[in-house]
This record gives structure tokens, sequence and C-alpha cells, in this order.
């Protein structure tokens, strides 16, 4: 969809020039943590569980590596060298320094340094949609011709608490670049704030607090599915016309209600839906979902993608995949290639690997 | 703490940034201002596909100060497809599963990292390849 200047009081946000994605890359972790595993603990076992398992990082894993690999993976698919990117940035809220950017780390791994733009972004689960949709802003300008947006996180969950079953590990990086070159085309996004505390973690917390049932209508719901719909309605679209949606997935349940509020088929959300096998990777988890839906999709399809982040708000994006799409897609290990590569671990494996048991 | 050294070789810890002798063609590893196999001093950058293969391993159950959380774990020799020969933890492998002539790629991950309050060391590591 080419830009129109007539819109200016559109809600939609477009560059005037032309962009696209024109590499992706993903990265989970093997580890699988059971969500028996942990009510087997808590609840002696009683009660349902939000999904199957979780993504677990290891001993080395953290935001920064799982970042570097999610880049690597979106270079290769785009034929791209480091120094081809005129920024980096990575959205997370489990930067593995307080002060230190994680970005300087991943430009560096990928040789992308020095000239380059590089920060982090913080916006709960939405960070990486933001990020993309700045790189989408500095492409669309003109500023350049590439910019890499990534969102990865590990996610911490406390012990006993509801979010321990679902909080996970992993990431994706997208290249934003020119329309011609790119396997999916932007065709526009529109984006939905307010200030709603639905969850949060203070500086030092070690474990986010959260509005327990507070989190669904006044949070995810009202903003995922009126950004949603609002992004439709200004592009004249209904779900219809798209192929694949993906939904912020911070369990199975949710992300299946707001499609279907906003007229989805399950058809249209099973490809992007792994919350239930590798749980809520935060930052990554829609555009993780993403990934999994370029690795099948086909040219012409419409892929609709909705993140949500706390505090509150949501991203909708809307695209096209283009013909390069096949020969892209190949270049790199698929998303199901690293889900499926899954090494089951217990609690207290789990335990060990996430810091919880005091040494000292 | 080793703040400079680390930053040093950030090149070769993160991405295996080696070089290439002029002299001879062969590929070097780490960097060094001699080529270990003509004794030339000539050589230039070159970054090393980061695959490889095990040549020889361990499993380390006495970890140095900063590794003991990760104990045990398996270290080898990988035999990279351009020649040079290095030392790495390998990574995403149970010990067990490790063999000679395992087919490996290059990961970077956390090293070590220096208590709560000090760096976290990123490098290179190797595990089992995986097909893209």
């Amino acid at each position: 969809m080419t830009p129109n200047p007539e819109r200016n009081n559109s809600l939609l946000l477009q560059p005037s020039r032309p962009v696209g994605i024109v590499g992706y890359g993903v990265y989970i972790p093997r580890y699988r943590l059971p969500a028996t595993e942990v009510s087997k603990q808590w609840t002696g076992g009683a009660g349902g569980v939000p999904i199957k398992e979780k993504a677990v990082p290891g001993l080395d894993e953290d935001t920064a590596t799982i970042a570097i690999e999610a880049a690597r993976n979106a270079l290769a698919r785009a034929g791209l060298a480091g120094r081809d990117l005129r920024a980096i940035w990575v959205g997370s809220e489990s930067h593995p320094y307080a002060v230190k950017p994680t970005s300087t780390i991943v430009a560096e791994a990928i040789d992308a340094v020095p000239l380059l733009q590089a920060g982090d972004w913080e916006f709960a689960c939405k960070a990486g949609t933001e990020a993309i949709i700045a790189a989408v802003g500095l492409v669309g300008s003109g500023m350049a011709d590439y910019a890499m947006g990534i969102g990865a996180d590990t996610a911490q969950g406390r012990p006993g608490d509801a979010l321990e079953y679902t909080a996970a590990a992993g990431g994706a990086a997208l290249i934003i670049g020119p329309a011609h070159e790119a396997l999916a085309r932007f065709e526009g996004s529109l984006s939905y704030v307010t200030d709603t505390p639905d969850f949060w973690r203070r500086p030092g917390a070690e474990y986010p607090s959260h509005g327990m049932r507070f989190t669904g209508d006044p949070a995810y719901f009202e903003h995922v599915v009126t950004a949603g719909r609002l992004l439709m309605e200004q592009m004249n679209r209904t779900a219809a016309d798209y192929r694949y949606v993906i939904l912020h997935q911070p369990n199975v349940k949710f992300p299946s209600r707001a499609a279907k509020m906003l007229g989805f088929k399950p058809e249209q959300v099973e490809t992007g839906l792994l919350s239930g096998v590798i749980g809520n990777t935060y930052s990554g988890a829609s555009l993780v979902g993403l990934t999994a839906v370029l690795d099948e999709a086909q040219p012409g399809d419409r892929i609709l993608v909705v993140s949500f982040g706390s505090g509150a708000g949501s991203d909708a994006i809307s695209l096209e995949v283009t013909e390069k799409i096949e020969e892209r897609r190949h270049l790199a290990p698929t998303t199901k290639q690293y889900i499926d590569r899954r090494v089951v671990i217990d609690y207290a494996t789990y335990l060990r690997f996430r810091g919880k048991i005091k040494m000292k | 703490m080793h703040i400079a050294r680390n930053w040093r070789i950030k090149k070769q810890r993160y991405s295996l940034h080696g070089e290439i002798c002029h002299h001879c063609g062969a590929h070097v590893f780490p960097p060094r201002d001699v080529c270990p196999e003509c004794a030339k001093p000539a050589y230039d950058p070159a970054q090393l596909s980061g695959l490889g293969e095990v040549y020889s391993f361990t499993t380390v159950y006495n970890a140095p100060e900063g590794f003991q959380t990760q104990a045990p774990y398996p270290l080898a020799l990988i035999k990279l497809e351009e020649g040079p020969m290095l030392t790495a933890q390998l990574t995403d492998v149970d010990p067990d599963r490790v063999e000679i002539g395992m087919e490996v790629e290059m990961v970077t991950r956390k090293l070590s990292v220096e208590g709560d309050e000090g760096l976290i060391n990123y490098g290179y590591k190797f595990r089992p390849r995986m097909a893209a």
C-alpha cells in the first residue's frame, strides 16, 4: 500500500518511503519446564495449567545472547553484514545490566560497530515492537537503509506466582529495509497506549508484581483489541483480509479470545500462537510468533501482528508477504527447529538455571 | 576485574575474529604477531566461519573461579574448518553425548560473571550444529 499524502489525519503510521522486513531471525533456548512441574510444587498438582511448557534459558544465556543469535539469523536471511545496519535497538524487560546497553553487545558481536544508532528499549512486553516501529521510521524517512529491531527476554516469575508457569525466554530480530527488498512489506501500524497499572517491577525488585484479574479486560483486551480493530478500520480491512494473526501471548487463552473478538478464526491464529509450547517470551512473544508465520507464509498473504505491553499499550502492525520469502526463509534455522530441540528439565534444575538457589 | 584485557580481545571472543597469513594463506586464531605455520610477521584480519568439529574433550567438575556454578560442563578442543584448533566450552549438549568428530558451531554465550555487581563476560562456545 503506498502512502497517501491526503491522509495526514489518519491514525495509521505509514512512512513516506515504503519499507518492509528484509530479514528475520529467532532464538529460543532448548530447555523446557513443563507447567506440571510448577503445579506439583505449589498446588499439589491440582488444578489446571495455562500452558504445556515454557522455554528456560541455560546457565550461559541471557537477553544479550538470545538477541545475538536472533540477530545473526536475521542477517543471514537478509544477506546483509552487520556494518550495513544503521541502528540496533533491543527491546526487553530483562536487559542483563540496569546500566550498560544490551544493544552495543549485540552490535559488537555481529560486527555492526561503530557507526550506528544503538539503544535499549523498555515497555514491558511491547518494547520489541516499539523498536521495530522506530526502525520503520528511520528507514521510512530515508535516514537509513537498514535498521534492526529486536524483542528478547528472559522473563522473571516469582516462585509460586501465576506467572511462574509462563514467564519464558526467547527473542526475535527483524531487519527493516526498503520495500523493494522486503520479504514482507510494511503496510501500516497503529499504536494504542494508556497509563494502566496491570504489571510492574520497581528498580532493584527481583520479581514483578501484577494486578491479578486486572491484567485482563482493562489491560490486555482493551489495548490489543482496540489497536487491532482500529488498524483494520483505518485500512478498510476485516479479519477476512488476513491469512494470519499474531497477538501478544501471555498464555493461550488471552490471545485466542482476543482474536475471536477481532473476528479471526482459529486457523488464522494457530501458526503464530506458540505460548502453549514455549511460554510467554515477553518482548519476544508477538515477534517470535511472527517468525513462525513467516516460516510458512506464501507471497500475497497478509499478516496482522498486535503486541501488548503492560503499563500499557499495543502496537498493531499490518504486513504483506512478498515473493522474496521463498528464497530467504531457509537461510537460517526455522522457529520450529528451535522449538523441536527441546530438553525437558525438572523444577530443581529450573531453580538452578534461573539463579534461584542462593549459594551465599 | 580484567576490564581492559577483556575489552581488548572482545572481537575474537564474541565472534571468532582471526587472521589470515598473507605469506602462506594459513588461518590464525587467536590473532597474534607471528604466523604459527610459516613464522613470518604477516597477518590480515579474517572472520572465521565458526564451524568445526570436536577433536578431543573432557568434562570439568572442579571448575576455576567464575565458572563453578556451571560445573560439570564439557570442555573441548575444537578443530575449525579453516584449520586452527582452539579450546572452548561446549554448550546445549549433555556431557555424555559429546563425541570426537561431533560437528559443532560457534555461539556467543556468557562465559563468566564477576559476582553480583561486576561485569558479565561474553564469548564463544560451541554447540552441536543446527541445520539452517
